[in-house]
């Protein structure tokens, strides 16, 4: 029993190794925000008059706004209510910033970390299969091909039904990277208020997810800096947050006041409690962080 | 009323009003998706299951039920007759509700009955009863056929495997939730 956390902190070494040998910096940003990310699918978590960040990528790009050019963090964020066996209202996430990378670039980097990391934690007592699936070559599906496969619904009919989550839940997902790591990129342009249009087709965002063995463990893409159309996104968040009842969304004028400022670049977000499940065989993230709510 | 991050395995609601319990549950949000709460519902007077996801907003209602402590009073036919120990108020149920339960039940047994708006709906049996054989082959001492049990009847007629030791009238206990033989009770 005592294993969980040794494996759990030699994966955080391997990860800190990368991002040293690639010369990125390490950076910690406000975990306490009077202003998050308008997203209408996360709760919030409020904490004496600010937010406890539900990621921390409006102070990372504005770092980037300042001119570092390479930067990542090892953080908890917070989301109210989300629990199961891949969820915890208290999660760590990885996320790393680079200037000048798209989306396509962002996803060999992704690549380059799965293979260093199944280098570096092989034979620590992991699950095999899983480090040999790590070193394969990743499959890439766009969501549109996904659903082809997949489903019997276009990714347009699941959008005007207001399915999209369900079937790509129970009949997508279950099928991604089960014999390497998949990545599923080109979402619609709705569900990416932070990423790019995607060049060429404007219906179209630059957003990928990564998968292996059905779990989702990265949210990637290129980053959107027209400042102006940043602003129409975060209020058209803003507008859904509020028919859903979510209440204390406001429009992040700092961030949105660096943007210009911003270059090119790419982002990606990390969920390293799923990697270690994942490593370690276990069947819930519960069995791979110190203790879970329940426990305190 | 519940709400959607109330639902959880074993939680029990309403739906067109019969009772429903949760016996599958799993928390999924796709990256930038809506938090959807998949269930598998079984209806637990039908015994019928179907899957369903829910959605946050979706709202729930906790469904009626109350256990009572009742003594199981005779049979006839079918219906099978309980009295409530505190109200003293008779229920029936019928026999093909209660399954695998009447196996191990016998007159004057105390049991936890599961009402639905009043309405029985199932029987739960203490974990270990004591019945009294009813009918053994004898036990013929150096046996070698290398056999290690043999089939005996109980007074609810229930057949079940014992060591060959087991004879007519002796009472042996039996775990209610597999059916199978703990020992020979010493009375």
């Amino acid at each position: 029993m005592l294993k969980k956390l040794h494996e759990r902190a030699a994966l955080f070494r391997a990860v800190r190794f990368f991002f040293e040998n690639n010369a990125y910096l390490e950076v910690e940003t406000p975990i306490r925000n009077p202003v998050l990310i308008p997203e209408a699918t996360i709760r919030p978590v409020a904490a004496a008059g600010f937010f406890l960040q539900t990621s921390p990528e409006l102070c990372m790009k504005r770092l980037l706004a300042q001119g570092y050019g390479k930067i990542f963090q090892i953080c908890k964020c917070f989301r109210g209510q989300e629990r199961g066996d891949r969820h915890l209202p208290e999660f760590t996430m990885l996320e790393w910033y680079r200037a000048g990378g798209d989306y396509q670039s962002l996803m060999a980097e992704t690549v380059g970390l799965l293979c260093f990391i199944a280098d570096e934690m092989e034979g620590g007592g992991m699950d095999m299969q899983v480090v040999t699936l790590l070193r394969k070559s990743p499959r890439f599906l766009t969501v549109a091909e996904a659903f082809h496969t997949y489903t019997s619904i276009s990714v347009e009919q699941a959008l005007a039904d207001d399915c999209f989550d369900e079937i790509l839940v129970e009949h997508v997902e279950p099928n991604l990277g089960q014999n390497r790591p998949c990545f599923l990129y080109d979402y619609p342009l709705e569900l990416g208020s932070l990423a790019r249009r995607k060049e060429g087709d404007s219906s179209l965002c630059e957003r990928f997810e990564l998968y292996v063995q059905g779990v989702e463990l990265a949210n990637g893409f290129s980053e959107l800096t027209d400042v102006a159309e940043q602003r129409l996104r975060f209020t058209n968040e803003l507008q859904r947050a509020e028919k859903w009842g979510q209440e204390g969304g406001a429009m992040p004028e700092k961030f949105l006041g660096d943007l210009h400022k911003m270059p090119d670049a790419c982002g990606i977000a990390f969920g390293l409690d799923r990697l270690v499940m994942l490593l370690t065989g276990a069947s819930t993230i519960d069995a791979v962080v110190s203790f879970s709510p329940e426990e305190l | 009323m519940y709400t959607s991050s109330d639902l959880r395995k074993g939680l029990k609601i309403e739906i067109d009003g019969e009772p429903y319990v949760i016996t599958k549950f799993d928390f999924s949000k796709p990256g930038k998706g809506q938090a959807l709460y998949r269930c598998h519902l079984r209806n637990m007077v039908t015994g019928n299951g179907f899957d369903k996801t829910y959605r946050s907003n979706d709202k729930f209602k906790k469904a009626p039920l109350d256990e009572r402590q009742m003594q199981f009073l005779y049979s006839q036919g079918e219906e099978y007759n309980f009295m409530d120990n505190q109200s003293y108020e008779q229920y029936i149920i019928m026999k093909d509700q209660l399954a695998d339960v009447i196996d191990f039940m016998i007159d004057n047994m105390n049991v936890d009955v599961l009402l639905f708006n009043d309405n029985p709906i199932g029987v739960t049996l203490a974990n270990f009863v004591t019945l009294e054989v009813t009918r053994a082959d004898p036990w013929v001492k150096g046996d070698t056929s290398g056999t290690d049990t043999k089939p005996v009847t109980v007074e609810t007629g229930y057949e079940l495997q014992v060591p060959p030791f087991v004879e007519e009238g002796d009472r042996i206990q039996i775990d209610t939730r597999t059916g199978s033989y703990l020992t020979r009770a010493k009375d």
